[in-house]
């Protein structure tokens, strides 16, 4: 291992690194603040904001690409946050490598959706007046995204990381439950809600154990002294910080929200759910990798949450109708990739970011797309009511390919470098690992064959199945191409979906991230030798290719989903039964909680009796005489307490 | 001449009147309050006792400021050791103070309600108020005529004067309830300032019913939880022999006697402490009264009387029975998981703004409580740190409340503040920032607070507690961030409520309130620092 870089005072273009991201939280509380003053111009503040916060990413980069590698780690100290005695915290950004490469993505492939978006959200024709506020605020909305998003990966220590991170969880429940007329959006803003605190609770812990042993929390000291603490306590932290992972990058056990996410905006499930914010786990454990150098326990398990997840994000993609929702479980799936990586440590923590750029790109252009489609054909999803789209939207249906044929791994495009590497690396562990790993990663890649490609079919080739049909809305579906500023974003996402792959390995990327992430180390032979991987997961994808084509696209696609079907396709349609674990393990509980509280709470004993006659009479009187009545139960409620405290404390005396 | 020489001469014991100077002022003040509410005519009395308000906390804080200069690190003990003013007694008393200055800002205001929140009429003269809905009330009173017809014809309504002598004892026995030093001056200490609350949560203009309900509860309930606390003072007298905290832990360490007196008195003590610290199951007064008391009385009651019942508790558990806390720990987790499980899980299904403030408070109560089982110096100083951050939130999310307004007084239920950013985005950023505060967001005093007593406790070997805290502060979070979504996201209903520009006097106070949760979640330091600079004397 080597030494870990001297930091330096940042410089230059570095020290206006603040405005990173106070830019565009500027941007959205003059969005928020403004109200409907702000129609008119609104979605362009929104726009510029992010762009300007680009471009000074850009400067910042090419500042450091300048400067000998060893020096390109640097941080600029804002203030002292709590400076007692006993704890120390600074407030500062860290500019290295890792934080540039993300800013660049937050900002490059968020200014294209900001501009994707002035399309996508465009009030309709005729729409009513409302809908122009609606888009403002969207637009706040998404920029308050941006700068928590980028606080979450240029803080410098554990404090800013995570104001980040629920500053990017709020974004996304607003987001999610955009479309506040429709109640399965705000489930959805719930559960993601929820399922998300799950991990902050996580992350949270990690970070007051860090505190306690070693009483810092900037990065520098504490990955400077984390050998200090004894194993166990380094393998409970990677537990909690992984379990803060898998809740906001939707992996096992926490992936069902995600799905339910694309209930928001097309272009928030790009950005957010798609993107960036899901890529926090990974980011999360990239960053934190000095601590899990020292645990190969806890790297085993990163990987193992990432091979379940990857193998559960493919099989249920292959079952669904809804066209955002393969997508979600594409995301799932493509992530639990990255997870592997970064699980496989030293060896992989590099190609997990390789891979989160690459399919920040290409993901980023499906889901746009599928936006595009989805405006084409009345916001409707079901890919059953689609068919023979390509011929009616071209652009849409180039860009989408490209996207396609990158996320299969079509050799030579994005996908192939990136998670082929990952591949490689998996089969270059030793003993069961390496077989458990790499053969997962194969299977799953070709089962990504097979459902993006099932996709394809049913809505871009084949039988004009919507001439026959009517929207939900009752209109007939007119498909067309998008206007300009929508497809603009997509051809350039096309663009990098085909070429950023070549390019990013070709410069370096492994070098580059490297004062971040220590040197990438070459795997050893493995299970596998290194020049049959490539050719044993092409084939694999192959035949997921070949497997679509024959199951669905030489028949025409029915219009109803059939049923019955087997088991396999049941459970896959179910999300294999994560929901319904969720419900039986969590929220049932809950409710029962809840219930049981509200009953003691309000009720009382004798409470029981007037409430029942309350409920049939009514009438506020009754109901304030009611109340009086609560008194006695209020004091029995005390009484009852006191008697536990006094009768507990004698027996934990006595006993 | 033997006779008089056997009789011990009487000694007055010495005073250090610089240290209790500001508790002097205060009672003090209170006693003038009085007297110019007997004889100053009405329409001069709400000047008159606003100014002498203002200066006698103005007064007391520079008197404490100049004694928490020069004062001893190792606190003193004066007034015949009745009272300690140590490090964490002048915290508390410049967080009651300060807090109490909000408050008194809050109740002196009479723009937002015209003639103040505080009336004294029958309930039949308001009942219209009282029963929304019905044109007439049960003596057939002309709603025009029936909240306003205190004072003479033609003037202005005026309010109910009376609160500011009420406000000022109930603080001044707050201040002497944090620095007790003994159980007894502790009990009367506890009566000084429960009296005058229980008769301010009556005085509400607006629904008067409900009002005068929260107070008779407020009075019998609390009753019930002081015959709790003098019941546990006199087994604890029986066990130590003497009523001094610092005598109960010498005995604890070294008396012969059946542990059941001293562990009996601590739980029936301790009961009555939780009572008034709303933590439950012992909070069971606390939705109600908060929602009918007026609502600056409410806001002085969630700032200070929980700031009074924890450093109460603080000041018991960390001087009495500190030795002992192997024994009484266990059951405060219980106490504590029961309290953040009440205040969370309920909260969520609370439809009304200010009972789910409430259920809040017991959530946070029980935070609160894992720094105070923290028998370190970190617990004591994260306590009171998270008091004053609390306090201040709390305040200003209170002063907000009141602003938001129907014909029928204030608009609490939280359908009615559907898309109030629309109509006041100041107000709802200004509510939003408070509420983020309370759900622990970084950069508000929230987040710092929790930190601070989260650490402590785990540093003293809670960790299990810990992360149903965080679990629980989890769980919180959510109710916050439905009343953001409430007032951003959904539609306005046709009959909104208006939201009533406010007066100097609120608006004070509500900017006070951002001002400090924004700079403890900043800035924390210097707080900390003062938190932190004094353990307890004893």
């Amino acid at each position: 291992m080597t030494a870990p870089p001297e930091v330096l005072p940042a410089t230059g273009a570095g020290s206006l690194a603040w405005l990173l991201f106070a830019i565009p939280a500027v941007s959205a509380l003059v969005l928020f603040l403004a109200g409907k003053r702000a129609n008119a111009w609104g979605h362009v503040l929104g726009v510029a904001s992010v762009l300007a916060s680009f471009v000074l990413g850009v400067v910042i980069f090419v500042q450091t690409l300048g400067v000998a590698p060893d020096q390109r780690t640097t941080e600029l100290s804002l203030y002292s946050w709590i400076s007692s005695g006993t704890l120390d915290v600074d407030f500062g950004l860290r500019i290295d490598p890792l934080s540039l490469t993300f800013v660049l993505l937050i900002t490059g492939v968020g200014s294209l959706i900001h501009i994707y978006s002035v399309g996508y959200m465009a009030p309709h024709a005729g729409a009513e007046p409302s809908s122009d506020s609606s888009r403002r605020r969207f637009f706040a909305q998404l920029n308050l995204f941006v700068a928590a998003m980028l606080v979450l990966v240029l803080g410098n220590n554990f404090v800013l990381l995570y104001l980040g991170w629920e500053g990017v969880g709020l974004a996304s429940y607003l987001l999610i439950g955009f479309y506040q007329d429709r109640p399965s959006a705000a489930t959805a803003a719930k559960k993601a809600f929820l399922m998300n605190r799950v991990g902050d609770v996580g992350l949270a812990l990690a970070i007051f154990v860090l505190w306690l042993n070693l009483g810092t929390l900037q990065y520098t000291e504490v990955f400077a002294r984390v050998g200090e603490l004894s194993g166990g306590t380094i393998l409970a932290i990677t537990l909690l910080l992984l379990l803060g992972a898998c809740g906001k990058s939707g992996q096992f056990p926490l992936q069902s929200w995600l799905p339910d996410a694309m209930e928001g905006p097309t272009p928030v499930s790009a950005l957010i759910h798609a993107a960036t914010m899901v890529t926090a786990g990974v980011y999360l454990i990239a960053r934190t990798n000095p601590i899990y150098d020292l645990t190969p326990t806890g790297r085993v398990v990163v990987a193992l949450i990432g091979v379940v997840t990857l193998l559960i994000g493919a099989v249920i993609g292959c079952a669904y109708d809804d066209i955002k929702k393969v997508l979600a479980y594409s995301t799932v799936s493509q992530i639990g990739y990255m997870i592997l990586a970064v699980g496989l440590g030293p060896a992989g923590y590099a190609l997990g970011i390789f891979h989160l750029l690459t399919h920040g790109f290409f993901k980023a252009g499906l889901f746009l797309g599928a936006g595009s489609v989805m405006h084409a054909m009345n916001d409707d999803v079901n890919m059953r009511n689609f068919g023979g789209l390509g011929r009616r939207m071209p652009i849409t249906f180039v860009t989408f390919g490209c996207g396609y044929l990158a996320l299969i791994g079509f050799p030579f495009l994005s996908g192939y470098f990136s998670k082929d590497a990952i591949i490689e690396a998996a089969f270059g562990q030793e003993g069961w690992q390496g077989w458990v790993y790499g053969l997962a990663a194969t299977l799953a890649a070709g089962l990504t064959a097979f459902y993006m490609t099932r996709l394809m079919i049913m809505t871009f080739f084949g039988e004009e199945r919507w001439r026959n049909l009517k929207a939900p809305d009752g209109e007939d579906y007119h498909p067309h191409e998008s206007p300009p500023v929508m497809t603009g974003p997509m051809i350039v996402l096309a663009i990098g979906s085909v070429f950023a792959g070549f390019v990013l390995s070709a410069v370096g990327l492994n070098q580059w991230l490297a004062p971040s992430l220590g040197e990438l180390q070459e795997s050893p032979a493995g299970v596998l030798p290194h020049a049959l991987v490539p050719w044993l997961v092409l084939a694999c994808s192959a035949l997921g290719v070949l497997v679509a084509y024959l199951v669905v696209g030489r028949r025409p696609t029915p219009v109803q989903r059939p049923e019955p079907v087997s088991f396999p396709v049941r459970a896959a349609r179910r999300d294999l039964y994560a929901n319904a674990f969720n419900e039986t393990v969590i929220e049932r509980p809950g409710i029962w909680l809840t219930r049981a509280l509200v009953f003691l709470d309000n009720r009382g004993v004798d409470g029981l009796v007037n409430g029942l006659a309350a409920g049939l009479g009514g009438g506020s009187a009754r109901l304030r005489r009611l109340q009086t009545g609560f008194v006695r139960s209020y004091a029995l409620s005390m009484l009852g307490g006191s008697v536990f405290v006094v009768a507990a404390l004698l027996a934990v005396r006595f006993a | 001449m033997n006779a008089l020489a056997q009789v011990a001469p009487l000694t007055a014991p010495p005073i250090d009147y610089a240290a209790i100077a500001p508790l002097l002022v205060v009672l003090g003040g209170a006693c003038v309050s009085v007297l110019f509410e007997a004889f100053l005519p009405r329409h001069q009395r709400w000047p008159a006792q606003v100014a002498l308000s203002v200066l006698v906390v103005a007064v007391a804080g520079i008197a404490l400021g100049v004694y928490a200069g020069s004062a001893p690190v190792a606190g003193i003990v004066t007034l015949a050791s009745a009272l300690t003013v140590d490090g964490p007694t002048l915290f508390l008393w410049g967080t009651l103070l300060v807090l109490g200055f909000g408050s008194l800002l809050l109740i002196a205001d009479r723009s937002v309600e015209p003639g103040g929140a505080f009336i004294a009429s029958a309930v039949e003269r308001a009942s219209v108020a009282a029963a929304p809905g019905t044109t007439t009330g049960p003596t057939g009173v002309d709603p025009e005529h029936v909240d306003r017809s205190y004072g003479a014809p033609g003037e202005a309504p005026t309010m109910q004067t009376e609160v500011f002598p009420f406000v000022l004892f109930a603080l001044g026995g707050m201040m002497a309830f944090v620095a007790a030093n003994d159980l007894l001056t502790m009990f009367v200490a506890l009566e000084v300032l429960s009296l005058p609350l229980y008769l301010v949560c009556g005085l509400a203009r607006r629904r008067r019913l409900l009002s005068q309900e929260a107070a008779v509860k407020y009075f019998l309930l609390g009753a019930f939880a002081s015959a709790f606390f003098l019941y546990g003072l006199a087994l604890l007298y029986g066990y130590a022999g003497s009523v001094k905290l610092v005598a109960i832990a010498t005995a604890a360490v070294g008396t012969p006697k059946s542990d059941a007196l001293l562990f009996g008195g601590l739980a029936l003590l301790v009961v009555g402490l939780l009572f008034k610290g709303s933590v439950g199951p012992f909070h069971t007064w606390t939705p109600d009264v908060y929602q009918g008391a007026p609502t600056p009385i409410t806001a002085f009651m969630a700032a200070c009387t929980k700031v009074a019942a924890f450093g109460a508790l603080l000041r018991v558990l960390h001087v009495a029975f500190g030795s002992t806390h192997w024994e009484w720990r266990g059951v405060m987790w219980v106490v504590a998981i029961a309290s953040m499980a009440i205040g969370a899980v309920l909260g969520l299904t609370q439809t009304d703004l200010k009972r789910m403030i409430a259920y809040s408070s017991v959530a946070h109560a029980g935070f609160l409580l894992l720094g105070v089982m923290a028998i370190t110096r970190e617990g004591v100083s994260s306590t009171l740190f998270y008091l004053l951050a609390y306090g201040f939130t709390t305040l200003g999310v209170f002063g907000v409340i009141s602003l938001v307004r129907t014909a029928d007084g204030e608009a609490t239920h939280l359908s009615q503040w559907a898309g109030l950013a629309k109509r006041s985005p100041i107000l709802a950023g200004v509510m939003t920032f408070l509420l983020l505060g309370l759900a622990g967001i970084p950069l508000t005093s929230g987040f710092t607070a929790k930190f601070a007593v989260f650490s402590a406790a785990l540093g003293d070997g809670m960790a299990p507690l810990v992360v149903i805290a965080l679990v629980f502060s989890a769980v919180a979070a959510f109710f916050y961030l439905r009343v953001i979504v409430l007032m951003y996201f959904s539609e306005t209903p046709e009959d909104g409520p208006t939201v009533t520009v406010p007066g100097a006097f609120t608006t004070v106070a509500v900017t006070l309130g951002v001002v400090v949760t924004l700079l403890l979640g900043v800035a924390p330091t210097l707080v900390l620092g003062w938190a932190g600079a004094g353990g307890l004397t004893g």
